[in-house]
């Protein structure tokens, strides 16, 4: 496959960005406007709601956190339009003009002196003519280096680090030299093997950046931790699957990156590069969080291996899942994109399970719904970093 | 026909990758970086995705996987045994 002339069809936005959907997002800033924001979504087909559990009485980094998620994800290139319902005025006006920034279309309506009715009324019809609007919108052909791409795995087992997740590193190898923009984060799951993300890092500044980030998370799981974090990290199910350590689901977590890419740069949750290559973000591990953060960032496809067989989707983020585990492709095939399980019965190359699932991230990318997208996964979940006031 | 694939010469354990491994069962492994191959009896019924031993080990003992350290033996370990949280601990957290 030659990546140089590679290109898809995308929706060319008025900030430059490309999409590879074309959703109008009905968005509230907070939960009590959940009820408000569904509603308008069941009036007008083709909206999509993405209710969530928070919002009130959030402070400091934490609210800050909040609303980049927020505006990232109303700024993301896969959606067209955005209504944004809060129960108060001033933060709706405040995420609406967030999202505004990017050129894109826009209104914001406050619940309060007006009741669910009313608000649900007038955003219906602002809605409905970013609908109709939206559905005129054309694809065109945009070279590969526009298409923002990012990972992180998840209900991973042992087969993930010989299979699945190396995949995704020979498809980062593919992409990387065709100046992409490349993601991946998690950081306590990169705990055993930090010292090669430290190694592959552009220079001593950006590893001074990785490691500190690397090591503030680490003080948090000794701040709170009550055991080994058996049952956490890894999780049952990875425990389930044969992983035992930290240590174990690390190294195999890190083979997402490949073995040529270079960690370019280090980011904070929901934080937008500034540049092609490949970057760290600053992450949970926890997957619906974790890829919510990177369509908060900008991205406009995941890679997801899997290995006993996660059924992750996200609403604005088309979430291409793969897997090497021959027992999940089986018991779980409607969940799985990408079977590679070729690879561990010495049937497929890493190369040809690579260009496999590029394959399958350009004809996602050009319009091809996911399995996550017709089952109808949309799980959007806000990072909280403490208690609210 | 593989049963069990090894990531780097000089790993102390091998992944089960296919269903319904039995104790001993005459096992092939791969070692994908070096695309050799490997022969063990098992010593534990293992189900897929789990690791086997590829050498003894005793309490104390560091298991490499990847080339790289993966934890702490806690009990010991016979070569072609089911190696999991009953034996191997993380050196963190």
């Amino acid at each position: 496959m030659d990546l140089s002339k590679a290109s898809f069809w995308g929706y060319k936005r008025e900030n430059q960005r490309v999409g590879v959907r074309n959703h109008v997002l009905i968005l509230p800033v907070d939960d009590l406007s959940n009820a408000a924001a569904e509603a308008v979504a069941n009036n007008v087909k083709g909206a999509l709601a993405i209710p969530h559990p928070y919002g009130r009485l959030q402070f400091g980094a934490d609210l800050d956190l909040h609303f980049r998620t927020l505006i990232g994800a109303g700024s993301n290139p896969n959606v067209a339009a955005v209504v944004v319902i809060c129960i108060e005025n001033g933060w709706a006006k405040k995420v609406a003009d967030g999202i505004r920034a990017t050129g894109k279309p826009v209104s914001e309506f406050g619940i309060e002196q007006h009741g669910d009715h009313d608000t649900i009324m007038r955003a219906s019809k602002a809605a409905k003519e970013y609908v109709q609007w939206a559905s005129e919108l054309r694809r065109e052909e945009r070279p590969l280096k526009d298409l923002w791409v990012s990972t992180k795995c998840g209900e991973s087992d042992t087969t993930s680090g010989c299979g699945a997740n190396p995949t995704v590193g020979n498809a980062f190898d593919k992409m990387y030299p065709h100046k992409v923009t490349l993601v991946f984060g998690e950081t306590t799951e990169l705990t055993g093997g930090e010292q090669l993300v430290a190694a592959r890092c552009r220079n001593d500044e950006v590893r001074k950046k990785f490691q500190f980030v690397f090591d503030r998370y680490q003080q948090v799981v000794d701040r709170h931790k009550t055991s080994d974090l058996m049952d956490s990290q890894p999780t049952k199910g990875n425990i389930e699957g044969g992983l035992t350590t930290i240590e174990e689901k690390a190294l195999g977590n890190i083979q997402k990156i490949g073995r040529k890419c270079v960690v370019d740069g280090v980011l904070d949750k929901a934080e937008m590069p500034s540049g092609p290559g490949l970057w760290f973000m600053d992450s949970s591990s926890a997957a619906a969080e974790m890829v919510t953060l990177c369509a908060a960032a900008g991205f406009a496809v995941h890679l997801f291996p899997t290995g006993q067989g996660n059924v992750i989707g996200n609403p604005i983020l088309p979430v291409i899942k793969l897997s090497a585990n021959p027992r999940t492709v089986r018991t779980m095939s409607e969940h799985i994109d990408v079977d590679v399980s070729g690879l561990l019965r010495k049937e497929m190359t890493p190369d040809q399970a690579g260009e496999k699932l590029l394959e399958c991230m350009f004809r996602t990318a050009n319009g091809r719904l996911t399995a996550a997208e017709a089952l109808g996964h949309r799980e959007f979940v806000l990072t909280r970093l403490y208690e609210s006031a | 026909m593989i049963h069990f694939v090894v990531h780097e010469e000089g790993d102390g354990v091998g992944v089960v990758v296919v269903e319904g491994v039995k104790k001993g069962q005459e096992l092939t492994g791969w070692i994908m970086e070096d695309d050799k191959e490997i022969k063990i009896t098992a010593k534990s019924d293992i189900p897929i995705g789990h690791k086997l031993a590829l050498k003894d080990y005793r309490p104390g003992d560091t298991v490499i996987k990847y080339g790289v350290d993966i934890g702490k033996v806690v009990a010991p370990i016979a070569r072609g045994e089911h190696t999991h949280i009953q034996n191997l601990k993380t050196k963190r957290w």
